[in-house]
């Protein structure tokens, strides 16, 4: 059993939201096509750290385990990514395993997202159907606009354009690039384009999109490969107009 | 305009930067480079700029309180930002934490420089003239400061350029900001030649 092969691990953790950060080091069997959950997970059936000692098992959230909920996103060595499709093989190591520090870390590796779904909120990146009575059926979408929007709405709130993005920090309210892109998908929408106003004018509230300053991390790091920085282009040429209406135009626009 | 605030405040700033500072600074560099034909050439350049109609009037217009709030608000956005080049260290992200430094810098430079060129004058009436810049960079340490800060100054306004034109949504998809960044590239060349040459000629 001496040769057998294993795997390094240096995980950053934290026992509770106000406790002071510290590493820890594992060493675990390796077995074929393991991903950083697995890992984790025989960390967790056998919480033994590198030098022997029973700890505490790591925490993390997940959801889908495919890459589609976001809720795994974590900053392995040093790239914010989902760890349900960072596989060991593919990894250096030691893998160091980090929270997303942009966000209020609550335990080890799980963070708090609700930031990025108050700004969802904000921007109101929704379509409104409700009515006192049916609105019945809505305008149709041509289909290559279809397609277009189907990629910006794999958008999964995951958070790594935000832990990417130098301007969404503690010293600034910035929002980050994934809700910006959402506006973008909502006014495309032809029902959605309705709100398009409302949505311009909460969408360069305080915090919002002049924050951004093209630094262009984000459509690097997007998991989903999102064309953010195209999004966030386009919103700029949108609020210039909304921006020109709104003060030399008509008392109506949208 | 009481709502949005940050909105105006972020736009008139990249406004600024461009028209009327990056005017300004396209226009100082070509008539000091003047000096490379003869300080006689140069003087005379200099005298015309100095005739211009309004001329108070014009430095407050165009260059003092535009630049003071352009100098004092980019202080403020450098700051408020967390540079991650060593995680992160794409194309872009090397330009956003070199388009910070070099504001910085060239903040610097432009405070000495407004000092020694042009306050001294309106305080103690030091000519300003081809003479006063060779006595001034005739020491290799001024010589080097102006260096770096004239090339800073280049490329803040050239990166900023290419920010501008994404800021205002002219260039929108990938392509066109690519090709945003080899002409700005060239615009950050031919002033920084302009710029080095001029200085050289000063110099020596």
């Amino acid at each position: 059993m001496a040769d057998q092969k294993t795997i390094k691990m240096i995980i950053q953790r934290q026992d509770e939201p106000n406790a002071q950060p510290y590493e820890e080091e594992f060493e675990i069997p390796y077995r074929k096509n393991m991903n950083v959950i697995s890992a984790l997970m025989e960390i967790r059936r056998n919480p033994v750290n590198a030098k022997g000692e029973k700890t505490t098992p790591v925490y993390w959230d997940m959801g889908c385990l495919e890459e589609v909920c976001g809720a795994c996103s974590m900053v392995i060595n040093g790239k914010a990514q989902q760890s349900c499709t960072a596989l060991i093989d593919q990894l250096e190591q030691p893998v160091r395993l980090e929270p997303m520090k942009t966000f209020p870390v609550m335990r080890d590796l799980a963070v708090d997202r609700s930031r990025m779904f108050d700004s969802l909120k904000q921007v109101k990146a929704w379509v409104p159907i409700d009515g006192t009575y049916d609105l019945g059926e809505g305008p149709r979408m041509a289909e290559s606009k279809r397609q277009w929007a189907y990629e910006l709405s794999k958008c999964m709130t995951c958070g790594v354009c935000l832990e990417a993005c130098p301007n969404v920090n503690s010293k600034s309210d910035f929002i980050g690039p994934a809700p910006l892109s959402q506006v973008r998908l909502f006014n495309a929408h032809p029902t959605g384009a309705y709100h398009k106003a409302e949505r311009m004018d909460a969408l360069l509230d305080d915090g919002g999109l002049q924050d951004c300053g093209n630094s262009q991390n984000c459509v690097q790091a997007c998991p989903k490969g999102i064309p953010l920085t195209t999004s966030i282009a386009a919103l700029n040429r949108e609020a210039t107009v909304h921006s020109f209406k709104s003060f030399f135009g008509s008392d109506y626009h949208n | 305009m009481a709502e949005n605030r940050e909105f105006f405040n972020r736009r008139l700033h990249s406004l600024l930067g461009v028209v009327p500072i990056g005017l300004f600074l396209m226009q100082h560099l070509v008539v000091n480079h003047f000096a490379t034909y003869s300080p006689e050439a140069f003087n005379q350049a200099a005298h015309f700029m100095e005739g211009l109609p309004l001329r108070i009037f014009l430095e407050f217009a165009v260059i003092y309180i535009p630049l003071l709030f352009h100098a004092i608000y980019g202080v403020y956005i450098a700051f408020t930002a967390k540079n991650n080049v060593s995680r992160y260290g794409f194309f872009r992200n090397w330009m956003f934490l070199l388009q910070r430094i070099t504001g910085i810098i060239t903040l610097i430079f432009i405070v000495w420089h407004v000092w020694e060129t042009r306050l001294a004058y309106a305080i103690y009436g030091t000519e300003v003239n081809f003479d006063m810049m060779a006595t001034i960079l005739s020491s290799p340490f001024m010589f080097w400061f102006y260096v770096i800060g004239v090339i800073s100054a280049i490329f803040h306004f050239a990166n900023g350029l290419w920010s501008f034109f994404v800021t205002w949504g002219i260039t929108v998809t990938p392509r066109s900001q690519k090709v945003l960044t080899y002409a700005t590239l060239g615009v950050f060349i031919i002033f920084t030649y302009m710029g080095m040459a001029t200085l050289i000629a000063f110099a020596y």
